[in-house]
């Protein structure tokens, strides 16, 4: 285990996200940022760049390795997530170009730091050393609190940013805190090694109190209750088109080091039972919130915190199969906000904030739009035949039986709870106000903003229809990752 | 045990083709285009259902379809019908033209939409009636919600907004725990597959939740007493094809659940649950009647006295007996005839009159006859009338209720038969109230109105029910014979599997000791039950070690 173990061929996926980082760095900071024309070429070559390294994960899928003295750990899962990561990155990239709230001399920097941020997080997959996850999380969320604000001169935006930081750094203290005691008491921060442990409050009260720390340091990447706060916020105050990158890339980043980290969770001990509880106030919180809202970001901010609770009950029960249930949920997670916050992205070519009403007639003039937001809102609901319904089963599927029952059930009534709200994107799109004028920019109906919603949605449902392959993978990961 | 699948995937084609006839739809221009289009997508459907004519009278599956689907879960493409499920799949096939038919003037904007809309409801039905696996059939069962939603939500009356987010909520909340049911099924039973859970003996405990959480999604599909709310609400705002799917099929949906998956599943719990389920029938079959006979709005009218006949059919599969199933399936077939007809005919007479009052449609017998006959044959059908099919379906049920007797000081009173009387002469009471002032009230509205009477459009799509109404009345045998085997063998495995004795539900692993594997298991399904057993084991002790309750 204790060697360096160095193979340039298994780091394809990072090194492609960390040579998109010199370049990027290298344009900020020579003339091609002075020189508009280099610079939108630069820009225009992004989405290829970017879809190269969408290919080069994807023939990374089945390599193996554990590298670095054994902190890099470069298996199924890993992979998975770095495939989804590239993936991800690919469309929110795509989904950022036409950003009108950032400024023309920003630009090449906005894409800098995403691409740091997307390189933190394929690092992540990775990380089977505490130490080393928590340097790969610092790596994804710096940048994030750069891109936060970044939109025109909105002060929401740079509330929005404030707030990350304030909390973000809290959260990741919190964690750092809590690793020094799974140190002081496990005397390692292999994760590996850990597994081994007993971690029960009742055995080794430091470390598991530690380990519930650092889990909460992920708790608030993932925006699951109690450290959601600022979720709604930084949705509603970042900018379209970064709402859409905060919003689903990071929380991979923490799913991935929560399952594996799930290898350490026993059903009916200590950390299961404070994630359960976590898990049921999360959905039900986000939910009930969600209900009142009329800002569709903010809206969307609930239903992630919802989305987390969701997410949590996979991890519950520890099993192979709940942690693939759980990796399962972070693919139908990923496709469905990407769809809906490209729709919304869209929808406001200004980069204004929409409310439900901006939906109204939605159908009458752009029916691409109207359809795929509505793929995106029954996926959300859990509705068949879309990756979000298929992704819910598996998730209690595979959590049932292990004493969490109740939890089980209080998902199911929690997606009736939902209804209304993502049901209002529906009604809003296809009932209401046929004939009301549209407030604010025209929607952008093109070819290419039609297509991607429409690719984007076929995902949603193919997935759902076809989740055999995706969730063998999932399953091959975590069962690699028990064994 | 199940027939050999057939080569040409019948159930599959009904299924899929009106969704390959949706997205064809998407290139058609035009709105008499659309309406053609979706005519002949419809007669296409119809054709394809040929080969459902070779059904076999005999118990167990036909037409069976199984591919696997998620193979890590045993998720399965499992496709199949039986006694039970074969006359639901017609009544959806023969739905689809005459829904197209009766909007082909009602509908006025979105046409391409509402077709739309249309093809895929007709996809999430005939999938209900023919998924064999429990995802499968959750997934039609769930799809079928959007665009019914959408239907009423954007076709329909006034007040459709209101009705439109209480049927979604209402029969959501319901099926959000029907899934809680299927995971827990799936996890102790080992399986998805419905025909494979059919056999399993759960212990009583388990089948007790199970059946509650089944039983309530079912409940409110049907809608049984105290969950029928969001009917009347759902018919009155919905547009007339919306108003037949829903009667026609959807609320068969609920009942059709009972028969596959409470009865057989768990047939101890259903047996604890009959009293409560009779009494709610009974007081559906009462109280809806009653209420229907207050009621001013003609589709209210209906709506409420739906609620009523859909107490028959709970009540006829509450009682266990094979007349009273028989009742209760020839009484859901009857249902969908007769309320889809007369929610057509209520679709037309407000395309004439623009109201759905009794008061502004007084006195048509003069100037509509041939509308007035039709309304005269459903109305007669509806309340029982001998020689149309509603007679045979309430016959069935209310013989089968008269069997069973309950001891009142000391004498064997057929308690529950009695009760049903009033139920269907309030039947009568509002169906010829209605039909009077429909026929000859005064001062007659359709007076220099020149309303024309039915058309050859509204000829043909009336005269397809009405020939079932009385073909059905005066010929029921084929059709009881085409049902009976299944009944007759849901029956005998209910009573064999009924008694769940103490000992049963202490002993959850039969596979340990040898007697009790030989007691549990029949014949070929030995190797099931070890199963069975042995994933009870690893996943599920929290249900075998609890109380009996």
């Amino acid at each position: 285990m204790m060697e360096l173990n160095f193979n340039i061929y298994l780091l394809l996926p990072e090194l492609s996200f960390f040579i998109l980082v010199l370049t990027l760095f290298a344009a900020t900071i020579s003339g091609v940022a002075k020189n508009p024309v280099a610079t939108k070429r630069l820009i225009d070559l992004l989405p290829i760049l970017t879809f190269i390294m969408v290919v080069i994960s994807l023939l990374s899928l089945n390599v193996r390795g554990l590298m670095f003295w054994g902190s890099y750990q470069i298996d199924a899962l890993s992979q998975f997530f770095k495939l989804l990561v590239s993936i991800g990155f690919f469309v929110a990239l795509l989904n950022a170009r036409r950003q009108s709230t950032l400024e023309e001399g920003l630009r090449l920097d906005y894409y800098l730091f995403l691409a740091f941020s997307g390189w933190g997080l394929v690092m992540m997959a990775s990380a089977a050393e505490l130490i080393t996850v928590y340097l790969a999380m610092e790596l994804a969320s710096y940048s994030l609190y750069v891109l936060i604000p970044l939109r025109a001169k909105s002060k929401q935006a740079a509330e929005a940013g404030i707030k990350y930081i304030l909390f973000g750094a809290a959260a990741t203290a919190l964690a750092l805190y809590g690793l020094s005691w799974i140190i002081a008491s496990q005397h390692t921060t292999y994760i590996a090694e850990l597994a081994t442990k007993d971690w029960s409050f009742a055995a080794n009260p430091l470390a598991t109190a530690g380990l519930a720390m650092f889990l909460a340091g992920m708790f608030y990447k993932l925006a699951l209750f109690p450290f959601h706060f600022w979720c709604p916020d930084v949705y509603q105050g970042a900018s379209n088109e970064t709402a859409a990158y905060v919003a689903t890339l990071p929380k991979l980043g923490a799913i991935v080091v929560l399952v594996r980290l799930g290898t350490l969770i026993t059903p009916g001990e200590d950390l299961a039972n404070i994630m359960a509880v976590l898990a049921a106030l999360s959905m039900t919180f986000g939910n009930l919130c969600a209900l009142a809202q009329k800002d569709l970001k903010r809206m969307l901010g609930f239903s992630s915190v919802a989305h987390a609770g969701y997410i949590l009950v996979g991890l519950v029960p520890g099993t192979p199969q709940g942690l693939a249930a759980a990796s399962f949920y972070a693919v139908a997670y990923l496709a469905m906000n990407l769809l809906c916050f490209w729709v919304i992205s869209r929808l406001a070519p200004d980069g204004r904030n929409l409310t439900y009403r901006d939906l109204n007639g939605l159908s009458k003039r752009s029916p691409w739009l109207a359809m795929s937001l509505a793929a995106a809102a029954i996926s959300l609901l859990g509705f068949p035949p879309t990756v979000g319904f298929i992704g819910k089963l598996w998730l209690i599927t595979g959590a049932w039986g292990y004493g969490y029952n109740w939890l089980v059930i209080l998902l199911c009534v929690n997606s009736a709870l939902a209804v209304f709200y993502y049901l209002s994107i529906v009604r809003h799109a296809y009932t209401e106000g046929e004939d009301d004028p549209v407030r604010g920019a025209a929607p952008d109906t093109g070819f290419f903003s039609s297509l991607g919603a429409i690719a984007l949605a076929v995902a949603v449902l193919a997935l759902g229809i076809l989740s055999a392959p995706v969730f063998d993978m999932a399953l091959e990961a975590s069962l690699a990752l028990v064994r | 045990m199940p027939v050999e699948a057939s080569t040409f995937p019948v159930l599959t084609a009904l299924t899929f083709w009106p969704v390959v006839a949706a997205i064809a739809l998407a290139f058609v221009r035009g709105d008499e285009n659309v309406r053609r289009v979706t005519l002949a997508a419809s007669l296409v459907e119809v054709a394809l259902a040929w080969p459902l004519l070779g059904f076999q009278k005999i118990a167990g599956f036909q037409f069976i379809e199984l591919h696997s689907w998620v193979s890590s879960w045993g998720l399965q493409y499992y496709m199949g019908i039986d006694g039970i499920s074969i006359m639901m799949i017609w009544l959806s096939i023969l739905t689809l033209p005459v829904c197209v038919l009766c909007s082909w003037t009602y509908i006025g904007r979105r046409i391409k939409e509402f077709h739309v809309c249309l093809l895929l409801m007709t996809t999430a039905c005939v999938g209900v009636f023919s998924a064999l696996d429990l995802v499968l059939f959750y997934v039609f069962w769930e799809a079928l919600l959007i665009p019914m939603y959408l239907m009423i939500a954007v076709w329909g009356g006034d007040d459709r907004r209101y009705a439109s987010l209480k049927f979604f909520i209402y029969t959501l909340a319901g099926s959000t725990v029907l899934l809680a049911a299927i995971v827990a099924l799936r996890v102790v039973g080992g399986t998805f597959s419905i025909p494979e859970l059919m056999t399993m003996d759960f212990p009583f405990s388990f089948q007790f939740w199970v059946f509650l959480g089944m039983g309530l999604a079912f409940a409110i599909k049907v809608p049984m007493f105290p969950f029928h709310t969001w009917l009347p609400a759902a018919h009155v705002q919905a547009p007339s094809a919306g108003s037949v799917i829903l009667a026609a099929v959807l609320l068969k949906m609920g009942t059709y659940g009972f028969l596959r998956f409470s009865l057989p599943i768990t047939p101890a719990a259903s047996e604890y649950f009959a009293p409560l389920m009779i009494i709610l029938s009974l007081a559906a079959i009462i109280y809806g009647g009653a209420i229907a006979l207050g009621q001013s709005d003609i589709k209210k009218l209906v709506a409420y006295s739906s609620v009523a006949h859909m107490g028959f059919v709970t009540l006829g599969i509450f009682l266990f007996t094979v007349r009273g199933i028989e009742g209760a399936i020839v009484q859901m077939l009857n249902h969908g005839i007769i309320t889809g007809g007369l929610f057509m005919l209520i679709g037309t007479i407000y395309e004439r009159s623009h109201s759905r009052e009794i008061k502004n449609n007084l006195g048509l017998g003069k100037y509509l006859p041939a509308f007035m006959f039709f309304w005269g044959l459903f109305g007669l059908a509806s309340f029982g009338f001998p020689g149309t099919n509603g007679f045979v379906g309430e016959f069935l049920v209310i013989a089968a209720a008269l069997n069973e007797t309950t001891v009142i000081g000391g004498v064997n009173v057929p308690l529950i038969g009695l009760l049903t009387i009033p139920g269907a002469m309030l039947a009568a009471a509002y169906v010829l109230k209605v039909t009077l002032k429909l026929a000859w009230g005064k001062p007659s509205s359709a007076t220099n109105k020149y309303w024309k009477d039915l058309n050859y459009r509204e000829w043909a799509y009336m005269l397809i029910p009405a020939v079932f109404v009385i073909y059905l009345g005066l010929a029921p045998t084929g059709l009881l014979n085409t049902i009976d085997p299944t009944i007759t063998a849901t029956v005998e495995s209910f009573e064999e599997r009924r008694n769940m004795k103490m000992s049963d539900t202490l002993k959850p692993v039969p596979a340990l000791s040898p007697e009790s594997e030989a007691g549990l298991a029949e014949g070929s399904d030995a190797v099931k039950t070890t199963n069975v057993s042995g994933l009870a084991r690893t996943h599920g002790p929290v249900w075998i070690q609890e109380p009996v309750i």
